[in-house]
């Protein structure tokens, strides 16, 4: 089988929660040594970061791990256009990132064929105090381009991101958007024969979305072989050949895009991919919990993607295994460094055992393009009942009406119009910014 | 695996049509001390040339004195040494005018405190980067001691014309001069990488750079002249690396004095294990960096 180019073979990842906590402190280390100096001699997994757990060996069973891969195997032909889906949290990211050679896996292997890579973000290298030109050649080198293939497509790369008359302003003057169309038409002009794509698409107005995809769709007609993460079940329809369903670590179903997808789908809508690994286990002797969420106006294709700004219409469906009088129900919107955007309280509500569906109608939620997170909870008169951090998040993709420049792009997304009237001749000169 | 595919691989064009014999990549598990892949840094040098290119473009873009303040560093400090140290101390200095005895150690000293601040913290400033797309992660600390040449080299000319000022030829011996530069660079980078690595795992080091950099210059001959030090402890203070890299910068700039044979011995022999253990450290770093920071 010589077509095959990747080949994944259980896969592991293994997480150390408390492996994200920001400020280990070199300082706690040496006193603990200094308690225990044997420790320092002590074997350590390479990974170990000194929680606690000195000794490496019985780590395995143990509650401070996660394992956010678990034995993926999985094989994939030259010129396949591979979608991979599944909920926030069910190890995509991961499984790209171990393929990308970012991360290292924790156990088992995966071969690659052929000159790789990837595209987890887009922008990766950028710096603001450097103009556009010069961006275009750093991050061309980050990805993996050489300099003369960054000087020979550098025109095209230009022209398919319109930003010709600023290439030589430095990027921080660049408008969000525009740095946006810069940054993915240098990651689209790589030419590797296996393309990693994380979800990148899901932030920019739709319009450069499209151009983009596009693209996409031309370079796996080459015969490139992509592998593409996404949630937009519509982008996975139209780019991919065969899907791969990863749902709380471990692959679920693979195969051509439409029986997956649809196998998917359906366990979307009946609420059991309950990923978020924390719930699963809780939610049937508790009083009551959330299921899942959904955009209901305007309908669109998309479950979580937002192309408006209003009116809109979001749903929260709980489920009550008993009766529950005089509950109430908290709901918050954050944005993507959890800054708290808004949040409210609806009480005295009466449930009855069974399913409810929370409704909230806004007539404009004026918020700047990205992700967002939902929080809902739901109380009784004693305790918090459930606390739902939504997934997936909220992506708002409306076009941004903001001050072109990072510094004065505030939180809200305001369309307005601007008018000069001057007083002796009354004339008027009206800008407006949508 | 179900071989439910859509695509016919005959169907492709031939121009992407993988060779058999194309290269594997294997992806494992982190394994081994030591296992540094030079081809695979070579390749990267290009990636290399763009991150010095960069950090020097941004310095001298962000500063607004730019150049100036690579050379306004030594030559404050230098006039502040030579007044006190010099002037008031009256320590010896191998009858060198002050300015160039300290300017001479200073050079060698500036970029290597640049370099090691530099290297530290580059780590942990390209955590975006790292943690978005694989190179290889050498490249980060080596663009770090690179980047400081630049510095060095407008500090040097200063130098160039405080000798021609003074009037004082050097010998023979600045032909050895490169190799010295090398062992201050090799210096920086093999501290350097020890740091940058626990710098990204345990954030207070950078609370502790500014006294690691103090206490080691005055244990290094910038403010004097290393024959302060005993003849038969020279070996021990060697293994400063930095009193071999600053003693050589002088007799090699100057032509003055006497080589520094033990301690040079000594400090090569210090910076070659730092530097060996450092790469080792650093890479078992590296699989795990991306998850840390």
């Amino acid at each position: 089988m010589s077509d095959i180019v990747i080949r994944a073979e259980n896969l592991c990842k293994r997480f150390r929660i408390g492996e994200r906590e920001r400020y280990l402190a070199l300082r706690d280390v040496l006193a603990r040594a200094a308690a225990a100096p044997a420790r320092l001699f002590a074997p350590r997994k390479p990974s170990s970061s000194n929680r606690g757990h000195p000794n490496g060996n019985h780590s395995n069973g143990d509650r401070s791990h996660i394992w956010a891969l678990k034995d993926v195997s999985f094989d994939i032909r030259q010129g396949e256009v591979v979608g991979v889906i599944g909920r926030n949290g069910a190890g995509k990211s991961t499984l790209l990132k171990i393929l990308a050679r970012v991360t290292k896996p924790t156990a088992g292997i995966a071969e690659v064929r052929g000159r790789m890579g990837s595209l987890l973000e887009v922008g990766t290298g950028f710096h603001p105090e450097l103009t556009g030109r010069e961006n275009v050649f750093l991050s061309g080198a980050i990805l993996g381009m050489s300099k003369s293939e960054i000087h020979r497509k550098f025109d095209e790369i230009v022209s398919f991101a319109e930003v010709e008359k600023f290439i030589d302003t430095p990027l921080k003057h660049y408008s969000t958007g525009m740095q946006m169309r810069l940054a993915f038409a240098v990651a689209a002009h790589l030419e590797p024969e296996i393309l990693l794509v994380d979800e990148v698409l899901s932030v920019g107005d739709a319009q450069f979305q499209k151009k983009c995809l596009g693209k996409m769709g031309e370079v796996a007609k080459t015969g490139r072989t992509i592998l593409f993460v996404s949630h937009q079940m519509n982008q996975v329809r139209r780019l991919c050949d065969r899907a791969v369903w990863v749902d709380g670590g471990q692959l679920r179903q693979q195969g051509s895009v439409a029986p997956v997808l649809g196998a998917y789908e359906e366990a979307m809508s009946r609420g059991e991919v309950a990923v978020d690994q924390s719930r699963g286990a809780r939610s049937s002797h508790q009083k009551a919990s959330f299921r899942r969420w959904q955009i209901i106006e305007p309908q669109d294709e998309s479950q979580n993607l937002l192309f408006t700004l209003g009116p809109l219409v979001i749903q929260f469906t709980v489920e009550a295994n008993r009766p529950i009088s005089n509950a109430r129900h908290g709901i918050a919107l954050f944005n993507v460094d959890r800054q708290l955007m808004w949040a409210w309280e609806a009480t005295g509500l009466q449930l009855e055992a069974g399913m409810h569906d929370f409704r909230f109608k806004f007539p404009v939620l004026p918020l700047r393009p990205g992700p967002y997170y939902w929080q809902v909870s739901l109380w009784d008169d004693i305790e918090q009942i459930d606390l739902w951090d939504c997934i997936p998040e909220m992506v708002i993709a409306t076009e941004g009406y903001q001050h072109p420049s990072d510094e004065w792009n505030g939180i809200l997304n305001v369309p307005c119009e601007f008018s000069a009237l001057e007083g002796q001749t009354n004339q008027e000169v009206t800008v407006s910014n949508f | 695996m179900s071989a439910s595919t859509t695509f016919e691989t005959t169907t492709q064009p031939a121009i992407t049509a993988i060779p058999i014999d194309q290269p594997i990549l294997l992806i494992v598990p982190p394994r081994g001390w030591f296992n540094l892949d030079f081809a695979e840094l070579w390749d990267a040098r290009e990636l290399l040339y763009f991150f010095v290119w960069r950090d020097v473009k941004i310095r001298y873009k962000q500063t607004a004195i730019g150049a100036a303040w690579a050379v306004l560093q030594p030559l404050m400090t230098m006039a502040v040494f030579s007044l006190f140290f010099g002037r008031l101390a009256k320590i010896p200095s191998q009858g060198l005018p002050y300015p160039i005895f300290y300017y001479s150690a200073l050079l060698a000293w500036t970029y290597f405190a640049g370099a090691l601040q530099s290297t530290t913290n580059v780590v942990v400033e390209q955590q975006r980067v790292i943690t978005k797309v694989y190179f290889p992660r050498l490249v980060l600390p080596l663009s770090a001691v690179i980047g400081g040449l630049v510095d060095f080299a407008i500090a040097f000319l200063v130098f160039l014309a405080m000798m021609a000022y003074y009037r004082i030829v050097t010998g023979p011996a600045i032909l050895l001069f490169p190799c010295f530069l090398l062992l201050a660079v090799l210096t920086a980078l093999g501290v350097g990488l020890w740091l940058s690595a626990l710098n990204a795992i345990y954030r207070d080091v950078r609370y502790v750079m500014p006294f690691l950099v103090q206490f080691w210059m005055f244990a290094s001959p910038v403010a004097y002249p290393s024959s302060l030090v005993p003849e038969r402890w020279r070996w021990l203070y060697g293994l400063n690396p930095m009193a071999g890299v600053i003693e050589g910068f002088r007799w090699s700039l100057t032509g003055r004095g006497e080589p520094p044979t033990v301690m040079l011995a000594a400090s090569t022999a210090a910076v070659l294990m730092i530097l060996v253990g450092g790469v080792a450290y650093f890479q078992r770093m590296e699989g795990t960096i991306a998850d840390v920071i």
